[in-house]
């Protein structure tokens, strides 16, 4: 007796065929609605919270001071030291006149050192800073 | 009749192509950052060489000092930082050249600092809203962009930081 395998002749399996176009229009999307991560963060810092903050509408103005648990500065990619913060401030006031400069400062800072990258940005005439906070609930 | 010539095996596999695009979409997901900034703006005074002292008349003047464990001095009393706020409104309604000198300590934590510009940036909010429901008779979120202008100009922020001096004895 000879086995014989039923075929049916209707087409079994999905199209597949637009399945690249459909992840390509989500790879669009991300790429449109975010921004590259730039630098690796060295310090370790937790921002404190606030109730009567802003969203900053447009990213690419903005520039970050990091200012970790040790009282580190990061700018870009580098841990500097105070003195020379107005230099690179200047530097980026000059590329970019609207430059906001994001604070991210650990909670547990003290005033001074705070106090002393503020003068250094007064100096460097990159007076828009956003002190970065998370909402309050 | 006209009959196209069947030839086999003419068209290239798209199958990969899907996982070629997912490898893409998944590297933007590691590599990009979705989380929106948030924070509490501040437009810093210019720098100036020996700023020369400018005689403030001293009912205009609020001081808030700020010590090193968190206590809060308005004008040589002391005040709970949750209550800055309304203290703040009435007495900036009550003389609208007000100007805060905020002075803190090298030692003060940087969250106490952050707390009372926030309670600071409320008692404004407040009296922004205000003036836009008077005026406008809308919420501040609705008013367009001049009337905002025109609602900052009414009410400015004048808060005016002073450097944090050294801790005393």
């Amino acid at each position: 007796m000879k086995f014989q395998k039923k075929i049916s002749t209707t087409k079994q399996d999905i199209p597949t065929s637009s399945l690249p176009d459909i992840i390509f229009m989500l790879l669009i999307f991300f790429m449109v609605s975010t921004v590259l991560r730039e630098v690796d963060v060295q310090v370790q810092y937790t921002l404190p919270e606030a109730v009567m903050v802003e969203k900053i509408d447009n990213k690419r103005l903005l520039s970050y001071i990091w200012i970790g648990q040790d009282e580190r500065i990061q700018i870009d990619d580098s841990i500097i030291p105070v003195g020379a913060i107005s230099n690179i401030a200047y530097q980026k006031r000059m590329n970019n006149p609207n430059v906001i400069m994001s604070l991210r400062i650990d909670k547990g800072s003290r005033m001074g050192i705070v106090s002393d990258v503020q003068q250094e940005l007064r100096r460097a005439d990159a007076l828009r800073i956003n002190y970065s906070a998370l909402v309050k609930l | 009749m006209f009959r196209k010539k069947k030839r086999p095996g003419a068209e290239i596999s798209s199958s990969g192509l899907a996982d070629i695009a997912f490898l893409m979409l998944l590297f933007f997901l590691v590599t990009t950052t979705i989380d929106v900034d948030t924070g509490i703006d501040l437009v810093l005074p210019p720098w100036v060489e020996n700023a020369e002292q400018v005689a403030i008349k001293s009912e205009n003047i609020a001081n808030l000092l700020v010590n090193e464990v968190g206590d809060v001095l308005l004008d040589e009393k002391i005040i709970g930082v949750p209550q800055i706020k309304d203290e703040m409104v009435s007495r900036i309604k009550a003389n609208p050249k007000l100007i805060i000198s905020y002075k803190t300590v090298r030692d003060t934590p940087y969250k106490i600092y952050i707390d009372v510009m926030d309670q600071l940036k409320m008692a404004y909010d407040d009296l922004r809203s205000e003036y836009a429901r008077e005026k406008f008779g809308i919420p501040l979120d609705k008013a367009s962009e001049e009337q905002v202008q025109e609602i900052r100009r009414a009410i400015p922020q004048r808060i005016s930081l002073a450097e944090p001096t050294q801790a005393e004895g």
